[in-house]
């Protein structure tokens, strides 16, 4: 099945909380959209929801602010305008434009990229053992399918996603032995300002106090998981301070860990879109305040401009839908409310760096990129003695962020283990030529429609 | 309402609509996979489709996503050994060129 045909106005990548206000506003306006996504159902990561009839008597516990995603997801439905297309992989964006996707290609006169972030995670001993899994790896699973990661479980790494990991694991019934933060939380204080004007963060982070010390769930900031133990799936961990004091060993079946999120951008990217390189070593697309990248009629909202939460997303989707239907009004409320959240954003992002000592807990066989199975000796090998100085000799040498995850994973690490996290190598890291892995068959089949 | 699956032989319950990946975790399967090199089990890590992890065997295709892919009524999923695409890590060793790693990746 491919849709060949259609001129649309505009292309949506992401059916998240950017992404829906993206093609709700835009089609409010009488623009044609499609909306793609990958996935199954609108919402995406943050609005992940379970199947109908899959239900449980805590699950409203695990929402915010679903009253959005419900009038989010009125308006898309009842819209006439807007094809939705789901379990589409886009897999690169052309100028023009075309969108590839796995389904065939797609023509539209201006695209919005609103694909989200990915978390980032930092390899230490025995993070490939079954029963770790990302902090939004346990939140999806628990969202979406309503099932835990394990019964006892440890939340660990950096950032405010770990705040509602925590306490839907806590709420759905799994006993939760920690909530490990890397950072000291004494910076916020120095911001006041930001914090002040987004009131409603200040509201959320004191539900979850409220929270985790109702339902007993110890919080320790400026600790970090050292090491994950076990014989074939995780058994314990150790958290210790970042320079190795405070060791403490933590019987547990599941780890939650998370060092933040970065932004998905690798169709940008690959289209040429100025990219700019964030506090936190992440890198987001550069957008004027329309939302604009550098390449005309290419947008991106949401956590592809820096990573800022949802509702700079669906401010930002709807800036967008606004802009290209050229209709000013409302514009300005948008973008001041848009304003005064990036800069909440910008305070967060520098408040939750991944400690550089993470690398002083890797031992030789620990290992780094996980689809190839290449350890952090093989890495020390290839740039002590072999003379790698960046991450695409490192890659060459050694295949660390070669498999199939492309480095999305690993690939932080890796541009800190070859070249010490310089800017050019977490942009390196950041780029890839095919943003999803395509079988040959694919490629082969939309050439020749090209043709 | 619920479907009916089986895991290495193994019959269990889901239900409609979680993935296969979810349904192996809420049988208390923590791993299905073995890596192709070290042998190592592998099981659900960063749940959304990202990291490839979570690779699995379904009515014999392998290298299903177990985070994406929806449980269905009458599947069998198996341990994805290796690549998958050979039927076990000893049979998979008559295969490897010199290096020692193979030459047949996806």
């Amino acid at each position: 099945m491919s849709v060949t045909d259609p001129h649309f106005d505009v292309a949506v990548i992401g059916a998240g909380p950017a992404g829906m206000s993206a093609a709700a506003t835009a089609a409010g306006h009488g623009l044609r959209v499609v909306l793609i996504d990958s996935g199954r159902q609108l919402g995406g990561q943050y609005f992940r929801h379970p199947a109908p009839g899959l239900t449980a008597p805590w699950l409203s516990k695990l929402r915010h602010g679903w009253s959005h995603f419900e009038q989010l997801a009125a308006r898309i439905e009842a819209s006439l305008r807007i094809d939705v297309l789901f379990e589409h992989q886009v897999w690169a964006i052309e100028p023009g434009f075309t969108v590839r996707t796995d389904r065939g290609p797609i023509a539209a006169a201006n695209v919005v990229l609103a694909t989200g972030s990915y978390e980032r995670v930092v390899p230490f001993p025995g993070w490939d053992l079954p029963g770790v899994v990302t902090a939004g790896g346990a939140q999806a699973l628990l969202k979406g399918n309503l099932v835990l990661p394990g019964q006892r479980v440890v939340v660990a790494g950096t950032g405010p996603l770990l705040l509602p990991v925590a306490a839907g694991l806590s709420v759905a019934g799994a006993k939760v032995l920690g909530l490990f933060e890397a950072n000291p939380l004494r910076g916020y204080a120095k911001h006041p300002i930001p914090l002040l004007t987004n009131p409603s963060k200040l509201l959320e982070a004191a539900d979850y106090a409220r929270r985790f010390v109702g339902n007993r769930v110890p919080v320790r900031s400026g600790f970090i998981v050292i090491e994950a133990q076990g014989a074939d799936s995780l058994e314990a961990v150790v958290v210790a301070r970042p320079d190795g004091t405070g060791r403490r060993r933590i019987p547990c079946d599941a780890l939650a860990i998370g060092y933040g999120l970065a932004p998905q951008i690798d169709l940008g990217l690959t289209l040429g879109c100025d990219h700019t390189l964030l506090a936190d070593g992440t890198v987001a697309l550069r957008v004027d305040t329309d939302q604009r990248t550098s390449i005309p009629d290419f947008y991106a909202v949401g956590e592809t401009a820096g990573i800022a939460g949802v509702q700079t997303s669906i401010a930002e989707g709807a800036i967008a839908g606004l802009v290209i239907a050229g209709d000013r009004t409302g514009l300005k409320a948008l973008r001041r409310r848009r304003d005064r959240q990036r800069t909440l954003a910008d305070v967060i992002r520098t408040q939750h760096p991944i400690p550089p000592a993470w690398r002083d807990h890797l031992t030789p066989d620990t290992v780094v990129c996980r689809c190839e199975e290449v350890p952090a000796g093989a890495i020390t090998e290839a740039v002590e003695h072999l003379g790698a100085t960046d991450t695409r000799t490192v890659k060459l040498l050694t295949r660390a962020g070669m498999g199939w995850c492309q480095g999305r994973v690993c690939g932080y690490a890796i541009a800190c283990l070859a070249g010490g996290g310089t800017p050019t190598d977490l942009l390196a890291a950041a780029k890839r030529p095919l943003a999803r892995p395509v079988p040959l068959g694919v490629l082969a089949g939309q050439d020749q429609r090209n043709n | 309402m619920s479907v009916e699956f089986s895991f290495d032989d193994r019959s269990m319950t889901a239900h409609p609509g979680q993935s296969v990946g979810a349904a192996l975790l809420a049988n208390g399967v923590r791993s299905w996979r073995t890596t192709r090199f070290g042998g190592r089990p592998r099981g659900l890590f960063c749940g959304i489709g990202v990291c490839f992890d979570c690779l699995v065997t379904v009515n014999g295709e392998p290298n299903v996503r177990a985070c994406l892919a929806a449980v269905a009524d009458g599947d069998v999923v198996s341990t994805q050994v290796g690549d998958g695409h050979v039927a076990s890590a000893t049979e998979r060793g008559a295969d490897l060129t010199s290096d020692g790693r193979g030459d047949e990746r996806d």
